[in-house]
Formats: structure tokens, sequence, C-alpha cells
């Protein structure tokens, strides 16, 4: 590969890839708010989703 | 001080469905986003519009367009907390024309689902093909006269069985997972396939990068050509790849974003997604121009001489000619046309599950019914339409018109009535700050509202006349009229009848969360109430 494709295709996957790496590790650091507006309190059924009663 | 609960708490309406946690989500909506196009459209267009240089354009429309336009449709899926219909409706208090924008979606959807299985369909005859190479030496001649048998531009009764047989499998297993619902459905489907997309097209792209010829495809691709960031097109093309690529603006995410609960991170997990689709694009663009580097070495011509470098050429065509000359060929061939059906099934979920979810709000349906009615409905006209010796010409056509037409028109629409006429921009900035951990500025309604209808109008008006003015594909204009205006026109009366159908269970009985302007805060109550923009 000459020089100057594989300056770019670094600089693809660096700024590409490390986006992606960027953006899971700030999530993984912060993944929800500490704290909501009051409200909405009983939608959390995080747990008990995959029982669907609709059907 | 309301505590809100899912739609219609005194109705008694089931709870709305859920992902099960983030994870769940975020691996759902990569799965909706990272499709056929990131494979055989992302490359090609690459190489096309500048190879390395393309990567400035490209993100420029990530940043400034691709990553706005998904938090919008985040915002108002996740807010209004219903399908396009219900969504578009509540956000505009209940108002018809606005639930029409969210049927002209569901439309859209509902075409693309029909031929976007077609295509799954041959990537999984053709998974079974690489076994013994059956394409043989002619892979062109293979595809439109052995295997599709494809006929004159009109409309034919005649069944190619070797096609529907595999459409009828993949209607089966997208029917089966639809009714199956959204976390032990859809979320389970995406959570088994995308690592093993994943797996596998990496294997794939590693034994690329061994080929002869493999340094020279990277040369061709990322090589940059500065000249053309001077290119308008260049623009106009990168900003095409990633609203396409991204599967906004027609419902989909509104509606995987419904099914979050209220206490959701939003932007955080966008970023996450929109990142993993673009990762997923340059890993594409590097295994396939390695591919075709070798495949150009192994004849003894140039990259720039290969043809049938994007959509079903490339995959269909050039791909099996080069896997017929390669090494290991059938390993290689059952691992692209396998990683094909994996991305491609897993976007065709969530593009039936934007028509089965609305359905089912309108209807007053369960999920189950509303996915199998939907599901054997749309299998029995995909079956009619491109199982058949014209269904070739036919999904071509009408791939081109709900693309470029349907969905670019779709995000104008969107973008001009909620951001221009009803005025939510500051609504739904302060909804995606008020649950995300990644904060968005101002700037975000700008991107939204001036950028976005900008640059996606100006694309709908060139594409337009472009159509009517030179056609497509040298087809005749009556067929072009049918299939492809035609399916304009569908669409279009879907979005004005649908919405004069009574509901089941009025969307209007709700309230959203959390309330705006919030409680207590005078500067936002003060702004609002001098732009009549209260909810």
């Amino acid at each position: 590969m000459t020089p100057i494709a594989i300056t770019f295709l670094i600089l693809a996957i660096l700024v590409v890839w490390g986006g992606l790496v960027a953006s899971t590790l700030y999530l993984r650091r912060s993944p929800e708010l500490s704290s909501y507006p009051p409200g909405a309190t009983d939608d959390h059924r995080e747990d008990d989703a995959p029982i669907i009663r609709d059907t | 001080m309301t505590d809100v609960k899912n739609p219609s708490p005194s109705s008694g309406t089931k709870p709305r469905e859920e992902w099960t946690g983030q994870v769940g989500f975020i691996l759902a909506a990569i799965g909706s986003a990272v499709g056929l196009g990131n494979i055989w459209r992302f490359p090609g267009v690459a190489y096309e519009n500048g190879g390395g240089a393309f990567l400035i354009p490209y993100l420029v429309a990530l940043l400034t367009a691709g990553i706005p336009i998904l938090f919008l449709d985040y915002a108002i899926g996740h807010r209004f907390r219903g399908s396009a219909p219900t969504a578009f409706r509540r956000l505009s208090g209940g108002k018809r024309w606005m639930e029409g924008l969210g049927w002209f979606q569901v439309a859209i959807a509902f075409v693309i689902g029909l031929y976007y299985t077609a295509v799954i369909a041959w990537a999984l005859s053709y998974f079974v093909f690489s076994f013994d190479l059956r394409w043989g030496d002619d892979t062109a001649g293979f595809l439109t006269g052995e295997y599709l048998q494809v006929g004159d531009p009109g409309f034919s009764l005649e069944f190619v069985p070797g096609v529907l047989i595999p459409l009828a499998i993949v209607w089966l297993a997208a029917i089966v997972v639809l009714a199956l619902g959204v976390a032990r459905g859809l979320q389970r489907v995406n959570v088994i396939f995308l690592p093993l997309l994943v797996v596998a097209f990496s294997i794939l792209v590693v034994r690329a990068l061994f080929l002869d010829g493999a340094a020279e495809g990277l040369n061709a691709l990322f090589t940059p050509d500065w000249a053309a960031l001077g290119d308008p097109n260049v623009w106009i093309a990168a900003y095409s790849q990633i609203f396409f690529s991204l599967s906004i603006a027609f419902g989909i995410m509104i509606t995987y974003a419904s099914y979050r609960k209220r206490r959701s991170n939003l932007t955080g997990p966008g970023l996450v997604v929109a990142f993993a689709n673009s990762s997923f694009e340059i890993l594409a663009g590097i295994g396939v121009f390695a591919t075709l580097g070798f495949f150009a070495f192994q004849q003894g011509i140039a990259v720039s001489e290969l043809e049938g470098l994007t959509g079903v050429g490339l995959s269909f065509i050039t791909f099996p000619a080069i896997v017929s000359q390669m090494p290991g060929g059938p390993i290689f061939g059952v691992l692209f046309f396998g990683s094909l059906v994996m991305a491609g099934f897993t976007s065709l979920i969530s593009v039936l599950q934007v028509v089965s979810a609305a359905v089912q709000e309108k209807f007053g349906m369960t999920a189950r019914g509303a996915a199998v009615g939907v599901g054997v409905v749309s299998a029995v006209l995909s079956v009619l339409l491109f199982s058949t010796t014209t269904g070739l010409l036919a999904l071509d056509v009408a791939d081109q018109w709900a693309n470029n037409i349907g969905i670019v028109a779709s995000a104008v629409l969107a973008t001009i009535l909620v951001i221009w006429i009803l005025r939510r921009g500051p609504e739904l900035r302060y909804h995606l700050n008020a649950v995300s951990t990644f904060k968005v500025g101002r700037i975000w309604v700008l991107l939204v509202g001036i950028l976005a209808p900008v640059i996606l109008g100006y694309m709908l008006i060139q594409r337009i006349i472009t159509l009517v003015v030179e056609g497509y594909a040298d087809l005749p204009s009556w067929y072009l009229g049918v299939v492809g205006w035609g399916t304009i026109a569908f669409i279009i009366v879907v979005a004005i009848v649908l919405p004069l159908f009574r509901w089941r269970q009025s969307p209007d009985d709700f309230t959203a969360w959390p309330p705006y302007p919030p409680p207590g805060d005078p500067t936002v109550s003060r702004r609002v109430g001098r732009k009549g923009m209260s909810s």
C-alpha cells in the first residue's frame, strides 16, 4: 500500500472506530442520569419486560 | 405533579412492550442500522466520491445530519410513546394531518419490507449456492437468467421457484420473530445475529487482507482525491450515504425508541449506535475493496477498470465471480452471503415492526395479531410482486423511488413540520436533555430545522428532476409511471386515507413526561409562553 493510503486507512479507523470506543466508554461511565424529573416511576418494568401479556 | 403511566392509564391498556434494558435497545438499533447498504453501498460510494478524502464529508454529514436526525426520531418516539402515526399525532396535540405524516412513513416501511425480503431471499439462495459455486463462470448470466429468469418489463405471474421458496422462508421467519414481540423476538434475534455478523464479517475481512492484490484494492479506496471535495455532488453523496444508512426518518427509530422505559438515556446510546453503524461501514469498505483488489489482480487490470462495485451487481455478480477464483472460495462465499442475510434480516424486522406497531395501535390489535396480519398480507404481496420473472425490475424501480423520493420527502416534511410549523424543537431538546447523559445544545435544533431540510430538500428536488427528465435505467416511461411514481402515489394515498379511520382507542388520552415547560423553571416557561409552544 502507498503511504498516503495507509495514512487514510489508519485515520478512518482511528476516527470512526475511535468514536465507537469513546462513545461506548462514555456510556459505560455514565449509563443513566442520577436524577430525573419527578414522575414516570411506575414505568420501570425492566425486569419483567420479556413476559409479554398481550398475546 | 403528574404521575405518568403508560398510555391511557385509566383505560386498562396493557403495558407497552419494552426492551429488557439499554444494551438490548442498542443492539436492536445497531442491527436495524447495519443493513445491506453498509456492505454493498458504502464501499462503492466512498471509492467513487474521493476515496480517502470522502472521510471528511462523511464525518461532517454524520455529525451535522445523521446523529441530529437520529436524536430527533428518538425524542419523538420516546416522548410520545408510540409508532409513527401515534407519536406524530400526540406531538401535534391530536392533529390528523400529523398522523398522516406517520402513515406516510409507515407506507414507506411497508413498501420497503416487500422487496427487502426478496433481496434477503436471494442472499439466502446464494449462501446455499456458495457450497458448490453453482453460479459457474458467467455470474451475470446466472443471476438474470438461470436464477431470477428476468423477463421484459411488465407484470408476470410466472413464479420462479428458486426465489419463491427462500422468499417464503424469510417471510415465515420474519413473522415468527415479530409475533414473539419486542423483547423475545426482535431483541433476541439481534442479540444472536449481531455478534455473529461481526465475527463472520471480520473473518472475511482478515481473509481478504491476505489475498494477492488486496493492497491495490485498499489503495484505490483510501487514496484521497482532494479535488472531489470541491464537487457539491460528493457532499450530497456523503449526506445520502449517512442518511440512508442510519435507518432514520421513516419510523424505525421512532418505533424502537418508544419501547424504551421513560427513564432512559437516549443520546448516549444514540452516539454508540451511530458510530457502530459507521464502524461497520469502514470494516465493509476494507473487506470489499481488498477483495476487489484481488479480483483486479487476477484479471491483470486496475481496480478502476472493474465494473459492478455497488448494490446488486457487487453482491450477486462481482462477488460470486471472485469467490469462484479464490482458494477456499466456498467458505468465503458462505461468510459473505451469510453476513448479507444476517445484516439484512435484522434490518428487515425493524422495518416490519414500524408497520406492525402502527396497525396494532390504530386498530387496537394485540402485538401478535398485528404482526401476523401485517406479515401475511405483506408476504402475499411480496411473493406476487417479487418472486416472478418481473421481480428484479420491479424491485429496482420501487427501491429507487421509495428511498430517494419517499424517505427523503418524509425527512424534509418531518423536520419542517415539527421544527417550523409546530415549533416543538425546544420541547424535544428539553426531553433529550432531561433523560440523557449527553446534552444537546441549541445547535441541535438549528441542524435539524435548517441544515437537514435544506440539504435533503436539495437532494429531493435534484432526484425528482433527474427521474422526470432522464427516466431510470432505460426502462419504458409507462413502467416507471406505474411502479415508481405509483409507489409514491400509494404512499400518499395511505397518508391521506388511514388518518380517516377511527382509532379503537384514542391516542390523545396521553400526558407527555417530563412535563414541558418544566414546572418551576421560569426562564423556560417565559420563553414558551412568548412563543406559544406550550404542550
